[in-house]
């Protein structure tokens, strides 16, 4: 039965990471019911779970971005001020907001997304853009990466740094205070608002939710919330699956990545607006 | 910006890179060691060493823990090891940022440690 468990672990693990480390996700949506509903277990085990899942998947593909110099570093470190802030923020206001405004805000925002992306599918290619910011120039965000799907280098230029710091603060302080996976957030933060190509975006958010993730995990650590021989199979698996991911994504086309992206984020809407008003969607 | 200054920070970004993939490896590798090593105990002994539901309250009772080699203690312990490599990847970060005289973003990782470790302290506090 332990060997039984570990092994389902470790399976479900290596799905995770791959989903994740292409989408630039942590997995909790994924890990939560799996454990709450397949195995029984308390919410609070499945949280922290999820946490230790985040920081694998980030650090897991991280290697692989890095390697490939796909995603952008000065726009991470740059907005990690915007969700550390944020998810402080959220920590310390915690029963000052009404928890049903936020999460219904938070998940309308994530339909608004949601849908914006789909007009974004309806053109066949995905737009660079190459309009100049000075807030963009000055901070040396401007980048590019090489397609491994359509061998060249992209060249981008990136937009409205305020307007995704604002959203950054904004997931930082979703994660601060309702405990979600913000990683959805800092995707559409970079791809929708600061006009960054959809792989750089994702594979920045990778980098950046380990952080943001790392921020909250000592609570979970010492708080019991955390169950290793559940973590522990499911972190390894998660390693080795993100590793996978990273690989994968580079092949793929914006459009397919963009696909797979899109009912996720819808998904996460709905369930939160549910949640807000006490519904639980499958956790 | 000129095209050699262009050329110069993707040159800077290249290498600062390289040096951050290294240290996530490690910590990576590292902390997938210790966690397996802790797995296998479990699974040989067949328990986590504590009661059900026994949890650690501090980094002294991990500690004590490691030292009596309970394989819950060096299972949290690969966890940790984990945990803390996105901070050790920002340690870095502003070391590199610094090397290669790109004071902006020293600062700019600077704030995000001090924000970090702030958290930190709240985590343990808590």
């Amino acid at each position: 039965m332990m060997i039984y468990s570990l092994l389902i672990m470790l399976l479900v693990g290596i799905f995770v990471g791959i989903l994740g480390s292409i989408l630039g996700i942590g997995g909790g949506m994924i890990i939560t019911p799996i454990l709450t509903i397949g195995f029984g277990l308390d919410i609070k085990y499945a949280i922290g779970a999820s946490i230790i899942a985040v920081i694998a998947t980030s650090s897991g593909s991280t290697i692989a971005y890095l390697k490939d110099n796909i995603l952008n570093l000065r726009v991470a470190m740059f907005l990690e001020i915007a969700t550390t802030t944020g998810a402080i923020a959220g920590a310390l206001l915690t029963g000052l907001f009404n928890p049903v405004f936020l999460y219904v805000l938070f998940g309308l925002l994530l339909f608004y997304s949601g849908f914006n992306m789909i007009k974004k599918l309806k053109k066949q290619k995905d737009e660079i853009s190459d309009k100049d910011d000075k807030l963009a120039e000055k901070l040396k965000l401007n980048s590019s990466y090489y397609d491994k799907n359509s061998n060249q280098t992209i060249n981008y230029k990136i937009q409205n740094v305020p307007g995704g710091a604002s959203m950054m603060f904004g997931a930082g302080l979703a994660s601060g205070l309702l405990g979600i996976g913000s990683g959805s957030f800092k995707v559409i933060a970079m791809d929708s608002i600061m006009k960054m190509p959809l792989k750089p975006s994702s594979s920045t958010s990778n980098l950046m939710m380990g952080v943001t993730a790392s921020a909250s995990a000592t609570i979970y650590f010492f708080n019991g919330s955390i169950l290793p021989e559940v973590a522990i199979p499911m972190a390894l698996g998660i390693i080795f699956g993100s590793a996978i991911g990273a690989r994968l994504m580079q092949k793929m086309t914006p459009r397919l990545i963009r696909i797979i992206f899109i009912p996720i984020i819808i998904y996460l809407g709905l369930q939160m607006i549910l949640k807000g008003f006490g519904v639980n969607l499958l956790s | 910006m000129t095209n050699n200054e262009k050329k110069a920070t993707s040159q800077e970004m290249e290498q600062i890179e390289t040096t951050i993939g290294k240290i996530l490896r490690y910590g990576v590798i590292i902390s997938s060691i210790v966690m397996i090593i802790g797995l296998i105990m479990y699974v040989i002994m067949g328990s986590t060493g504590y009661t059900e539901s026994f949890h650690y309250n501090s980094i002294s009772e991990l500690i004590n823990g490691i030292i009596n080699f309970k394989p819950y203690a060096i299972m949290m312990l690969g966890l940790l090891l984990l945990i803390l490599t996105p901070v050790l990847r920002v340690v870095v970060s502003i070391y590199s940022f610094y090397k290669e005289k790109d004071y902006l973003y020293v600062y700019i990782t600077v704030f995000v440690l001090i924000i970090l470790i702030i958290s930190f302290i709240i985590g343990i506090e808590h």
